[in-house]
């Protein structure tokens, strides 16, 4: 597979990853997908929990918080509200921001309580790794 | 004529400015850089998301049920602008320039006779515009406060003001802040906010448009107007954190400026008076020699 796809991870503080990969894992509002290169193009929510990057045979997660994937034929771009390399992530902040947001979470109706749902569930999936 | 204990208090005063306004330029000169990297940091995540929101954009036109914060609700009776200014001043003409710019769209707007509102960012701003337009300034913040500008400080000011949108106290959300260019020039801009799509060039500019498919068609997940409903108000949130970075920056930037200026006059100005003060000590010798010249030939 000589083709690579080109991938940005770019969060409002800082651009986290630029370059040629060759694959990469997004978690989506809908379910987790890969994106190969030459993938067809999309446009998802993200939500929270772990980014794959597959390259050359070496895999490196990011932590992301919601956002957006954009696939288009130039590559992919994940425009993430919050990104780190799972490195840096903290244990004690994200229990603290789990317990947060469960503490809010039965005021909540609707859209608002599944994304809610859907946050709790991905940083306890981080915080587990961890 | 001065006296020499008088040239010499002021030569004293002016070296202890030029020591205070050398302070300040080289605080201003190490916070810029730090600030003009975080501006152009948060560069490309404004600029794709501005790419984002024209591509969909462009699929969403047409059709019935595009959110209003991307097309406006039909309206443009009320404008709010947001002044984004600095917190402190000796910074030269930065708050003043971007003052002007809001001034000049509040007297363009009240004349086309539209309601003007004004959600104030920074303490400058506010003083300035309170004197003439105190009424109209429906909110007001500071940032003084704080050390960094965060994206958690955008999140709240956009959070608002999306609030405000939807309880309809306005219809066409301006920001104006100043474009930071280099040390020397900051830009003030005037930029629309809502709706989201009066900032989206036309597709003759050379301007960032969609990207090119190949003639594919892009899937979204969830649909389009899902998409939207979560982008736009981040869209907002990028927006007003980009543009207070930016402001930062050319705070910095043009304070230091100033300070240089205000480094180099103290210095002329010191220089000036050390020479009055040197002739005036020379003209006091001369005359104590020609009293006693004239008192010894007088004898």
């Amino acid at each position: 597979m000589a083709e690579k796809l080109h991938f940005s991870l770019v969060s409002p503080a800082r651009e986290l990853y630029s370059g040629a990969v060759d694959q990469v894992d997004v978690p989506g509002t809908e379910g987790d997908f890969g994106v190969l290169p030459d993938h067809a193009p999309l446009m998802a929510a993200i939500r929270t929990g772990l980014l794959g990057v597959y390259h050359e045979g070496v895999e490196s997660f990011y932590f992301v918080q919601g956002g957006f994937a954009d696939v288009t034929p130039a590559g992919l771009t994940v425009l993430a509200e919050k990104a780190m390399p799972l490195g840096d992530v903290d244990l004690p902040g994200i229990e603290a921001e789990i317990e947060r947001i469960e503490k809010k979470m039965h005021e909540l109706e609707g859209d608002a309580a599944l994304s809610a749902a859907q946050d709790v569930e991905g940083l306890k999936t981080v915080a587990a790794i961890l | 004529m001065a006296s020499l204990k008088e040239l010499k208090n002021r030569i004293a005063s002016v070296k202890s400015t030029q020591k205070i306004t050398k302070a300040m330029q080289m605080v201003a000169a190490a916070k810029l850089r730090k600030a003009q990297d975080a501006a152009e940091r948060s560069r490309p995540y404004s600029d794709r998301m501005a790419a984002v929101i024209a591509n969909l954009a462009g699929s969403m036109t047409g059709s019935g049920d595009a959110p209003q914060l991307l097309v406006g609700n039909g309206q443009e009776e009320t404008h709010l602008l947001i002044v984004a200014t600095a917190d402190r001043g000796l910074c030269g003409g930065f708050n003043g320039n971007i003052v002007r710019a809001a001034r000049e769209e509040i007297v363009r707007l009240t004349r086309a006779g539209k309601t003007v509102k004004i959600y104030s960012i920074g303490k400058k701003g506010y003083d300035a515009l309170s004197r003439l337009y105190g009424d109209k300034i429906v909110k007001r913040i500071s940032l003084k406060e704080e050390k960094v500008i965060t994206a958690g400080i955008a999140q709240r000011i956009g959070a608002e003001v999306t609030e405000m949108f939807e309880n309809g106290e306005f219809d066409v959300a301006k920001l104006i802040y100043s474009q930071f260019e280099n040390v020397m020039t900051q830009v003030p801009q005037v930029k629309t906010l809502i709706p989201a799509m009066a900032a989206i060039p036309d597709g003759e500019d050379e301007a960032p448009m969609g990207p090119d498919l190949n003639g594919a068609i892009y899937t979204y997940e969830p649909d389009e107007a899902g998409i939207l409903k979560v982008l736009l108000p981040r869209n907002l949130n990028t927006q007003i954190f980009a543009a207070l970075l930016e402001n930062v920056a050319g705070e910095m930037g043009s304070k230091m400026t100033a300070m240089d200026n205000a480094t180099r006059n103290a210095g002329d100005m010191i220089d000036k008076l050390s020479l009055q003060f040197n002739r005036t000590r020379q003209a006091q010798i001369t005359s104590e020699l020609i009293e006693i010249i004239s008192g010894a030939e007088a004898l």
